[in-house]
């Protein structure tokens, strides 16, 4: 065990599978310095996801470098260059599971190309948790992550207040540090917001409740973490099913086959079932849903996140990146859209007349950067107009021009949707994310 | 699968499998000439599966590819033929032997001498020879730290080589396939699957697995606390020896540098209890190879490794 002040008996390492309630993917936002890889340390050694071997490994490293306890954060190194250097390069993804969920943490660092890597980290996160030392209070790091996970709409969001044991477990620390981020967002458009203090190095409020902190009246995070209720936060009403691959067989032999035509995909939105009145985009006509197959068999339902493929009523000539949708609930259709944009280029910047080639979906288009509107501070939220590019990191407002139509809603109705990446045509690289917004 | 959902749930299995379906699918729809590394291990068996059932009624649009070290257990192969011409999918053989016959590689010789590492080249040289542009491994994030960092899509340039430093970003699930020619993409649709995910869908999709998965009776011996199964490629010490235990394998490679665990586990159950029980990590466990250093992963994988 790490150090004497432990948490007491860790939780069980994995149950059976029945029991589970699915996956919650969250995203830790914050440096070293906030004790982020301690905290992620102290809940893969808590929920038993660290195994001897990794642990030996951890303990040979923190002797060797001088350090009187077992270091934690050392557990989330991962390249070559980020042991010798004491930074993270890139997002990593580790896994725990505990008897009531399987977690997927998107670990981002808090250094250099800080935006990018937390912006991909939160696209599909369902929880952020953003960090904060509490001898420190919000800084301006923190204020920018609670920023980009409402960009990225991170349905929920924890303030975990790191460090507690620094300030004496002081409630009215932890009491300011929530008032002053509270008042913060109420300029962001945060769903759901949970405020823990938290002793990463000694355990407290992590997995167990704090003897230190009785005073705090909600459960330890990794409580929160089990119990949060993500299952309403897909959009289940608009039916979105981007075509992503037509089946067909070709078995002359069994006549059942040979005619055998489905359009198979993940579902974006919204639940399908038989019988289901239908329209394909672009062609606008409209089917009857005949069957939803599986490998495993027929399905009376299918909806997000499941991979699916539909068969129809009728002969209509679809094909990959088209959209099926409900007569009297599709999409935008256009070939002009607003988004806000995350430019990730190291090499390019993204200026009036760019070209780029546009994944959405599963479409793939080309475009033309129309309009560049403003550059937001991620640190202030203040809008800068007149600009001429988007560098590195930085985020604006754009209008996009595309040579074809996409099938569309805004992020803030889909994430699935909504969301698009740019690609240079001429390196292939991913070189921007954006959401589109509403107003079109 | 359920057929009705009252609260529109799913389990923690149904969305893995969800995912790496949406996955093998963009492969099949966006590149001219993938290729499925199948080496009858576990991890690759899942892979196979979910494959089968993406494109289910129709059969997987692609062949699989096996890098053989020449060194395998004679069980795996025999199960890989078998499996392979019951999915009535084409099999590509890298031969390792063939790469050191036609001078390509040298072999290792010593205690420690594998084939593991001379891997890499027959596999870049039959994604060259091919002309692979999507090469599908069973590689799971779980499994190793240098892994952990990798993309579900991983760009590998005309030398089939990694660049963690320079990794394409990857948002929602929207992937980015675009290559030159002589580049390529490895796609891993397991990432986001642990270990015991991969057994509890063996297990609920009741998928066959070779035989030395379960407990059987093995001669033996033992070298850095790993127990090797005595076989011809490897000279063994004097002070190495041989004794029978009853034992199975956590993971499937090389007979050179996979390692056995003591177990009685002879159903799938009991290995699944196993796993959820254990402290150690796979491959810290049984697998000589990562052994060599802190980075010996990352390390091959720079170079092209699986």
């Amino acid at each position: 065990m790490p150090d004497a002040a432990g948490t007491g008996s860790p939780v069980a390492a994995h149950g059976p599978a029945g029991r589970h309630t699915g996956i919650l993917r969250l995203a830790t936002a914050g440096s070293v310095d906030d004790g982020k890889s301690t905290l992620i340390g102290r809940l893969l050694y808590d929920s038993k996801a660290i195994f001897e071997d990794q642990l030996a490994a951890v303990e040979r490293t923190s002797r060797a470098r001088g350090e009187d306890y077992t270091n934690l954060a050392l557990l989330t190194d991962g390249l070559r260059a980020e042991r010798e250097q004491g930074i993270t390069i890139d997002v990593a993804y580790r896994y725990f599971a505990t008897p009531r969920r399987k977690f997927i943490i998107a670990d981002t660092p808090g250094h250099i190309q800080y935006t990018r890597n937390m912006v991909t980290g939160a696209s599909t996160a369902d929880l952020a948790i953003i960090l904060v030392d509490a001898r420190n209070g919000l800084t301006e790091q923190s204020r920018r992550h609670a920023f980009l996970a409402t960009l990225l709409r991170v349905p929920h969001l924890v303030l975990a207040v790191n460090k507690m044991d620094l300030v004496g477990y002081d409630q009215a620390v932890f009491e300011d540090i929530c008032d002053e981020f509270s008042a913060f967002a109420t300029k962001l458009d945060i769903g759901d917001l949970t405020f823990v203090p938290i002793s990463a190095l000694h355990g407290d409020n992590v997995v167990q409740r704090s003897e230190n902190m009785a005073w705090h009246d909600g459960p330890p995070l990794l409580r929160h973490l089990e119990h949060v209720h993500i299952a309403s936060d897909r959009n289940l009403i608009d039916v979105r099913f981007p075509v992503q691959y037509v089946i067909r067989p070709h078995q002359a032999t069994d006549p059942d086959l040979h005619d055998y035509r489905g359009y198979a995909g993940q579902v974006a939105g919204g639940v399908l079932k038989p019988g289901d009145e239908v329209m394909h985009l672009p062609s606008g006509m409209s089917t009857q849903i005949s069957r939803i197959d599986t490998a495993r068999g027929p399905v009376e339902e299918a909806f997000p996140p499941m991979s699916v493929t539909l068969v129809l009523a009728d002969d209509v000539d679809i094909s990959r990146g088209d959209m099926i949708c409900r007569p009297h609930n599709q999409p935008m259709v256009t070939q002009d859209v607003e988004a806000m944009v995350c430019w990730m280029s190291d090499s390019a910047t993204l200026t009036p007349r760019s070209r780029v080639i546009v994944k959405h979906t599963t479409r793939t288009v080309k475009a033309l950067v129309r309009d560049l509107h403003y550059r937001l501070d991620v640190n202030t939220l203040h809008r800068e107009e007149g600009i001429d590019r988007l560098g590195l990191n930085e985020i604006g407002r754009v209008t996009l021009r595309l040579t074809q139509p996409l099938f569309c809603d805004p992020y803030s109705r889909n994430r699935q949707t909504g969301g698009l990446i740019l690609i240079d045509e001429a390196t292939n690289g991913t070189v921007g994310a954006a959401m589109i917004t509403e107003g079109h | 699968m359920p057929l009705t959902h009252s609260d529109y749930s799913l389990s923690q299995l149904d969305v893995l499998e969800a995912e790496s379906i949406h996955v093998i699918r963009e492969v099949a729809a966006e590149f001219e000439r993938p290729v499925l590394l199948f080496s009858g291990g576990k991890d690759s068996i899942v892979m196979l599966a979910l494959a089968e059932r993406a494109f289910w009624p129709a059969k997987v649009p692609f062949p699989v590819m096996h890098v053989d070290t020449g060194h395998n257990f004679p069980e795996v192969i025999e199960f890989r033929d078998r499996r392979v011409a019951d999915t009535g999918v084409r099999l590509v053989v890298a031969s390792v032997q063939e790469s050191i016959d036609a001078g390509r590689v040298t072999e290792e010789t010593g205690r420690w001498a594998s084939r593991n590492r001379l891997q890499t080249v027959s596999l870049l040289d039959a994604i060259a020879d091919h002309r692979f542009d999507a090469v599908f491994g069973g590689a799971r994030r779980d499994e190793e730290k240098a892994r952990a960092k990798e993309r579900v899509f991983s760009f590998r340039d005309e030398f089939g080589q990694w660049d963690p430093k320079n990794q394409r970003p990857e948002l929602w699930n929207i992937y980015n396939t675009r290559i030159r020619m002589g580049e390529h993409i490895r796609v891993f649709p397991l990432s986001n699957w642990t270990e015991l995910d991969i057994w509890q869908y063996i297990a609920r999709e009741e998928l066959e697995i070779p035989s030395i998965y379960f407990a059987h009776p093995r001669n033996v011996f033992e070298r850095d606390g790993m127990l090797l199964a005595d076989n011809p490629y490897i000279p063994r010490g004097e002070d190495e020896p041989v004794f029978r235990a009853t034992v199975r394998y956590r993971t499937v490679g090389d007979m050179t540098c996979t390692g056995a665990v003591e177990s009685a586990a002879a159903r799938i159950d009991d290995v699944i209890a196993e796993i959820a029980a254990t402290r150690i990590t796979e491959r810290g466990q049984t697998r000589a190879d990562d052994r060599t250093s802190e980075a010996a992963m990352e390390d091959r994988k720079r170079e092209g490794y699986f």
